[in-house]
């Protein structure tokens, strides 16, 4: 952890989650802190109006969060692994009287322990300022943040596996692939759903069980929005198709697999 | 006990052959030198020693424990070619890190980090860090890391490569001291002149076999060859049995009369020794 925080690279990180909060602060205030009437009715109504924009704004500044903290983790990690074992570094650790496994867990912790942090103050970040512009909070916070910190655990799970094997070019490569894989599958199911074309539905959820990152933020997003816009399917976020709760729980085992997986993998290969 | 034993030590990558069938014994408090061109297969014999490496076939026994094994590890230190490390990190801060990785107590490490960076010779540089050393002082502070746990054998693979003489030096120094203090060393190189100096006995290896071993304190013990420069005229060889017999060939051809100019016994170098040994396996 002291290693971590020593970098330079850390403090970027800080500066650009705070730069981004900024931003969003900004956005927020230029679009919704001065609430207009929207339709000429009931103050009543245009309050629902309001609360949808809310939850929509919300959201969408979870999501770019979100995204954010997806390359935060792969970009950090990519090199963990990969550059020690290249440059040699890796001999002077593992010709000490420790386990293999106890070098590659010291350095998930880390990396799980700074990108939580970061997550945090990201996601904190941007729903206190929903909070303080309207008062506003997503239903199911706690449980929606609880699922994108698990697709953060995955993708950095997945960086430290192909680090035990890949030079840190090619873990990145297939790091930020694989994301790619997910996010447009995620895309092509939700399209799918909407125009009622199951084949592109099903390819979406093999694109999930390929790589869960992007099921995992879907249901985020599903649990986090209100009630009346996934009902009548409103903005972006809503999904057509909801990642299901059994999906969930296949990206937690996916993610366990993958650190064993890493575990095994870094403690046969030959320095 | 012997310190290190290997038998039929091998290790493949793919189809290429890095060690073939080393048989190894090494001696509790001997210095030992692994000796051979590079691409010989001696960093990848160490690395198996190490437990860094997995062998293909064969196996050996570090301080009586099987290769791999974590507790052997405990009690060896080890200084690799090219010494990397998190170079953000002070000098003091490294071997205090590495000091915890063998589970010194920082106590004790409080008091062996100022004396091993004094022994290196970096006493003054301790608090900079790493990055700002230059390469010869980050083979020093590999040195002190090596030493950190008062180690039963210390690997050194190449370890004077990019150091100045008087960094050289400070090798030599070291092995010599942990030498009279009982330590085994075991020292790779492609450099007779180090070796030569240092070990007791050398292995000669080439491509991944071990061709020869030899006892380096009785090299000498044997026939000579000896020039004898006559003024004004040829130089001529003579032959004696052993060093011993040097003082009476010279009173021998003095009283014969001659005007010796010059008189020069021929020992037996190690770089000699090396290219009949290496050169001709072909």
């Amino acid at each position: 952890m002291g290693e971590a925080a020593r970098r330079k690279l850390v403090w970027l990180g800080l500066a650009v989650a705070l730069a981004y909060l900024a931003l969003y602060a900004t956005a927020w205030h230029l679009a919704l802190s001065n609430p207009r009437n929207i339709v000429n009715g009931t103050q009543a109504a245009n309050r629902v109006i309001e609360h949808q924009a809310e939850s929509m704004f919300s959201l969408l500044g979870l999501y770019a969060a979100n995204l954010l903290t997806a390359m935060m983790a792969i970009i950090t990690s990519i090199d963990a692994l990969s550059g020690e074992i290249a440059s040699g570094a890796i001999q002077t650790l593992a010709a000490k009287p420790i386990r293999r496994w106890q070098i590659l867990l010291g350095k998930w912790l880390g990396f799980v322990l700074l990108l939580t942090a970061f997550q945090l103050v990201l996601d904190g970040g941007v729903m206190a300022i929903a909070w303080a512009y309207s008062g506003y909070i997503a239903p199911h916070a706690g449980f929606g943040i609880a699922l994108m910190w698990g697709e953060m655990v995955l993708l950095l799970t997945l960086t430290l596996l192909w680090g035990t094997r890949l030079s840190t070019l090619a873990n990145g490569v297939l790091s930020l692939g694989l994301f790619g894989v997910a996010f447009l599958g995620g895309w092509i199911e939700q399209i799918g759903a909407l125009t009622n074309h199951p084949r592109a539905v099903h390819a979406g959820i093999v694109a999930s069980l390929i790589m869960p990152s992007e099921a995992l933020w879907r249901r985020a997003a599903f649990e986090m929005q209100s009630p009346l816009m996934s009902a009548m399917q409103l903005g972006p976020f809503t999904s057509a198709s909801v990642p299901s709760i059994a999906m969930v729980v296949y990206a937690a085992l996916y993610t366990a697999v993958a650190l064993a997986v890493a575990l095994r993998s870094f403690a046969t290969r030959d320095l | 006990m012997l310190a290190i034993e290997t038998e039929g030590l091998s290790k493949r990558y793919g189809t290429r052959v890095a060690v073939a069938e080393l048989g190894l014994e090494i001696r509790r408090g001997e210095a030992f030198g692994l000796l051979g061109p590079n691409g010989a297969g001696k960093s990848t014999c160490l690395k198996m020693l190490l437990g860094l490496a997995r062998p293909s076939a064969g196996g050996g026994l570090l301080l009586g424990r099987p290769l791999g094994d974590v507790e052997a590890r405990r009690r060896v230190g080890f200084l690799p070619e090219h010494f990397h490390f998190q170079d953000w990190l002070s000098g003091a801060e490294l071997l205090r890190l590495h000091g915890r990785l063998y589970g010194i107590s920082d106590a004790v490490l409080g008091e062996r980090i100022p004396e091993l960076l004094a022994r290196v010779g970096l006493e003054h540089q301790g608090d900079k860090p790493l990055r700002a050393y230059s390469k010869g002082m980050q083979q020093r502070v590999g040195l002190a890391q090596a030493l950190l746990n008062d180690p039963e054998i210390l690997f050194l693979d190449e370890p004077t490569s990019g150091l100045d003489p008087l960094g050289r030096r400070l090798v030599r120094e070291v092995i010599a001291e942990q030498r009279a203090r009982g330590v085994t060393v075991f020292l790779n190189s492609h450099l007779l002149g180090e070796v030569e100096v240092s070990c007791d006995r050398v292995a000669f290896v080439k491509e991944g076999r071990l061709l020869e071993v030899h006892d380096l304190r009785k090299m000498n013990g044997g026939a000579l060859e000896v020039r004898v420069g006559i003024a004004g005229g040829e130089a001529v060889i003579h032959k004696v049995a052993n060093e011993a017999e040097l003082p009476r060939l010279l009173r021998e051809l003095i009283a014969s009369g001659l005007e010796v100019s010059e008189f020069t016994p021929m020992r037996p170098s190690l770089e000699e020794v090396f290219l009949s040994i290496v050169g001709d396996q072909n």
